[in-house]
């Protein structure tokens, strides 16, 4: 069953509508406030932002994912066709495996970033934050590969934080604990299949679950019993938002310009200028935008993605950043207090040769104290590592909370 | 150690690349499917005893420059005919002629030779631009490099030195149509409707699309007229043919290649039909950009961006060519002994050319087609038994995706042909003893052309110099390392001319250095 069927030839009457989840998520929402993320309405927040966010580092929070742009590939060119697709090698996403990735265009500019799910042996599910199936079908010419967007057949909820794992494990899903962060399993769930694999965008402890729309519902109860005495909390994209900057996590449309929604070519990003030279695999013979990034890596990249700590607790969003000597050199994309690092943090884009670990930079905040604006030149730093890392987002099995 | 270059197709500018690249000290081997040399440029029997260059007819593009070089002439290049000129055939036999700017004929009207003169005289410096640029490698857009910009300059000088005038006419008219050009300036609707081929000749236009007066111009050779080589178009190719082998090129007829091989992001040879495989430094297409990054190569080994500009290239030819094996000469009414050799044009008026254009758009051939005549044995008469005539005609349009197929249509056409040929030369459907039409499927088919586009790739202002084919393998050299283009879908695009092959050549050899 699809959430709505996108074939009737009534479709276009609507444009938003409610997820699978939707009536779950109407009960809890105390707010009752609902934000538009592509075809679905998505909470912001359910009640505090700030709880939901605080359930997402020290118990769990249930985000609902059926947004998100999804896409099925399959056929027997799919992994040729994913290879030549994105930037990383994805001969080595086994079976049973995810792989995050970037995808270029032929200017090696970042198009959009993105989770493979490698479901079955030559059977994928392609993630994306912006709707890709144009640019899919593009690629897929001369390739023998079914390529479908598979938004509305597939429910997803983010299970993250803690003790998601020991909530899982209460729903009795046979060795969930031995999922591996980036690995996934497919279980037998209430007579239909119910995927689980161990990925999230919060940097912590967690897992996203996959199943057909017709039992969504029933997810959603099961999880919520078997989570009540391990403080499971509906999760709106506020909080999602908050954690995904701890683990410096990048967003399309905010910490960069998609390429193909980018009309001037000098505000698009290379993944080098994203900080994700770690996922250009230059061994593989030819993927879109190869060409002119083995450029880029010998003439130098114009802009690096850092992350600052910056002093004192302003959050300096939107501010711009400037190298010791005051010249300004690029702009905070993101920024917030963080809660669980104690620290205030932001990702930023700075012109290189900025950028190095280490290097001292400025940021200019202005900030409100009952509403009289101030400004504060703010010390910042380079750091290297998100700000939230914790060891249990690794370990496996995950350890009992 | 020689890089050795492997050449795809042995047509008139694989064989030039082949010359040029072996002059420069390559080691090159030409692989060619069919059973002789020459591609489109080809002379052949369609019936016993009677030959006709099977694809392009009348020479007007052929560069001296190479000529020259590959001293084409030592190898047999010799022309039967040349300064032909354009006679707009009418059946009531008041024809009129157009020679080197000058009106001739019993349809001539007065008030046109004046305007004939400066019809000439500008398009003739307009055209001076766009062949200026044809031995020239194209610039890359959005670079810094000298070379580049010093080629951009240098067209935007050539186009500036026109003077005040002229450069305002060329901006004027150079990306519209020809039909508001020819009817701002001429009187006579038969004089207008002969111009008008020009713009639309093997292309997807009608006098009244934009583009038509950028083709009329690609078309313009300075008034030196059309040619026809003794012994039809195939001595050009057998003269490169034996330039190219006089410079060392191997070249071998039916090797069909299959495929190009990769090693990593590298060609690394091609396989030919029969699994024979052949190693290569470097691989050279004469084939089409279509056939060699969809079929060849794989569009798997490009990347997208690149391969959806190749998909979308317009390659949908649109003439068929119709060959005559004639008893007698036709007699064209109110032409005389020599006028018959002439290209003889029908186009009657704009009106009627731009209705045999209509029906090619929803996929439907012409009711009255438009025609290019040329009786190569007024010139030559080695071509067909003594006293025989051949008859070689550029019939337009005639779709190649035709609605239905061409399987039951190709009689029907070749009848309306006979038709409209009747009414131009009465009696000529008695003399017929035996015919050929090649739609463009046939053309696709016999020489392996995508479409049976003559250009290879539309020959229009997006798909030309730094555009042609599509940016990105606009300097011969496509994305894929080692692999070149050199045919016609490269700048300068198509007639027979051999400046795309010259021109990969120097890419290669530059790129070598």
């Amino acid at each position: 069953m699809k959430t709505f069927n996108i074939d009737s030839r009534e479709h276009y009457r609507n444009k938003v509508f409610p997820s699978p989840f939707h009536e779950r998520q109407a009960a809890l929402n105390e707010n009752r406030e609902w934000s538009r993320w592509y075809d679905y309405l998505s909470v912001p927040a359910y009640t505090c932002s700030t709880m939901e966010y605080f359930a997402g580092r020290n118990t769990c929070g249930v985000f609902d994912l059926t947004p998100m742009t999804k896409h099925r590939i399959t056929g027997p060119d799919a992994l040729t066709f994913l290879n030549r697709l994105v930037t990383r090698d994805m001969t080595k996403v086994k079976p049973g495996r995810v792989g995050y990735s970037v995808w270029c265009d032929d200017r090696g500019q970042v198009i959009d970033d993105g989770t493979v799910f490698h479901l079955h042996e030559g059977d994928y599910r392609l993630c994306s934050q912006e709707h890709q199936i144009d640019w899919l079908l593009i690629n897929a010419r001369g390739f023998d590969v079914s390529v479908v967007e598979d938004t509305h057949d597939v429910a997803a909820l983010a299970l993250q934080g803690p003790t998601s794992c020991a909530v899982l494990k209460k729903m009795n899903l046979p060795e969930v604990e031995s999922i591996t962060p980036f690995g996934l399993k497919h279980f037998d769930f209430e007579g239909t299949q119910l995927t689980v694999s161990r990925t999230g965008y919060t940097g912590d402890l967690g897992y996203e679950l996959w199943i057909d729309p017709d039992h969504a519902g029933v997810l959603w109860d099961r999880l919520f019993e078997a989570g009540e005495l391990h403080g499971i909390q509906p999760m709106g994209s506020e909080a999602l938002e908050l954690l995904r900057i701890e683990a410096g996590f990048i967003l399309a449309g905010e910490d960069f310009a998609p390429a193909m929604h980018t009309v001037r070519h000098r505000n698009t990003r290379s993944p080098f200028e994203l900080g994700l030279g770690w996922l250009v695999d230059f061994d593989k013979p030819v993927f879109n935008g190869r060409r002119a990034l083995l450029r880029e890596k010998a003439e130098g990249s114009r802009y690096a993605l850092v992350k600052l700590d910056i002093e004192d607790n302003k959050p300096a969003e939107h501010a711009y950043v400037y190298d010791t000597r005051g010249r300004n050199i690029g702009w905070v994309t993101s920024a917030m207090w963080s809660p669980s690092a104690k620290k205030n943090i932001a990702l930023a884009t700075v012109e290189t040769p900025h950028g190095e670990t280490g290097e001292k930079m400025k940021v200019e905040i202005y900030y409100q104290r009952e509403l009289k604006w101030h400004r504060k030149m703010a010390d910042a730093v380079v750091v290297r590592d998100a700000f939230w890392d914790p060891p249990r987002r690794r370990a496996t099995p995950p350890a009992d909370f | 150690m020689t890089e050795h270059v492997v050449i795809i197709g042995a047509g008139h500018n694989g064989l030039s690349c082949a010359a040029y690249l072996a002059r420069g000290g390559m080691r090159v081997t030409v692989l060619e499917a069919a059973g002789q040399v020459g591609g489109a440029a080809l002379t052949r029997e369609f019936a016993p005893g009677y030959r006709v260059s099977a694809g392009a007819h009348l020479l007007y593009a052929l560069d001296e420059g190479l000529r020259r070089e590959l001293a084409l002439d030592r190898y047999g290049l010799r022309m039967a005919a040349d300064s032909l000129y354009t006679i707009a055939l009418d059946p009531d036999g008041q024809f009129v002629s157009v020679a080197n700017g000058a009106l001739g004929g019993p349809g001539a009207a007065a008030a046109d030779q004046e305007a004939m003169a400066l019809y000439h005289r500008q398009m003739n410096r307009f055209a001076d631009i766009v062949w200026g640029l044809k031995d020239q490698l194209p610039p890359r857009l959005g670079t810094t490099g000298r070379k580049d910009l010093f080629a951009l300059g240098k067209l935007g000088l050539r186009i500036r030195r026109l003077g005040k005038n002229d450069m305002r006419e060329f901006l004027r008219i150079a990306g519209i149509n020809l039909y508001d050009v020819l009817q701002e300036r001429f009187e006579s609707e038969l004089l207008k409707g002969a111009l008008s081929l020009d713009g639309t000749l093997g292309t997807f236009l009608g006098p009244r699309s934009n583009n038509s007066v950028f083709c009329a111009l690609h078309r313009f050779n300075q008034g030196r007229g059309y040619a026809i080589p003794a012994g039809g178009m195939g001595t050009v190719s057998v003269a490169l043919d034996a330039a190219a082998r006089a410079a060392g090129a191997k070249i071998r007829t039916g090797a069909r290649v299959a495929g190009i091989d990769m090693e990593g992001d590298r060609v690394r040879g091609v396989t030919l039909e029969d699994g024979e495989q052949i190693a290569a430094d470097l691989v050279v297409s004469n084939a089409d950009p279509k056939t060699t990054f969809e079929r060849l190569l794989g569009l798997r080994h490009v990347e997208a961006g690149f391969a959806d500009r190749v998909h979308h290239l317009r390659t949908r030819g649109c003439v068929a060519k119709l060959h005559l094996a004639l008893d007698d000469i036709p007699q064209f009414c109110g032409l005389d002994g020599e006028q018959r050799g002439q290209r003889l044009v029908v186009a009657p008026d704009l009106q009627y050319v731009e209705h045999a254009f209509n029906p090619a758009k929803y996929g439907e051939h012409s009711a009255r087609p438009v025609m290019e005549i040329s009786i190569p044995t007024v010139h030559d008469d080695t071509l067909a038994p003594a006293g025989k005539h051949v008859l070689s005609a550029n019939v337009q349009w005639a779709p190649y995706d035709l609605k239905g197929g061409w399987d039951g249509a190709k009689d029907a056409f070749l009848d309306t042909c006979l038709d409209v040929l009747e009414e131009y030369a009465p009696g000529i459907r008695g003399l017929v003893s035996a015919s050929e039409l090649l739609t463009p499927a046939d053309l696709e088919a016999e020489f392996g052309m995508t479409g049976g586009h003559w250009h290879h790739v539309e020959l229009s202002l997006d798909s030309f110099f730094m555009l042609r084919p599509v940016p990105g393998s606009a300097q011969y050299a496509a994305p894929v390392n080692g692999l070149y283009l050199c045919g016609a879908g490269s700048h300068p695009g198509g007639g027979v001319m051999g400046c795309a092959g010259r021109n990969a050549a120097r890419a290669v050899l530059a790129g070598a250095a």
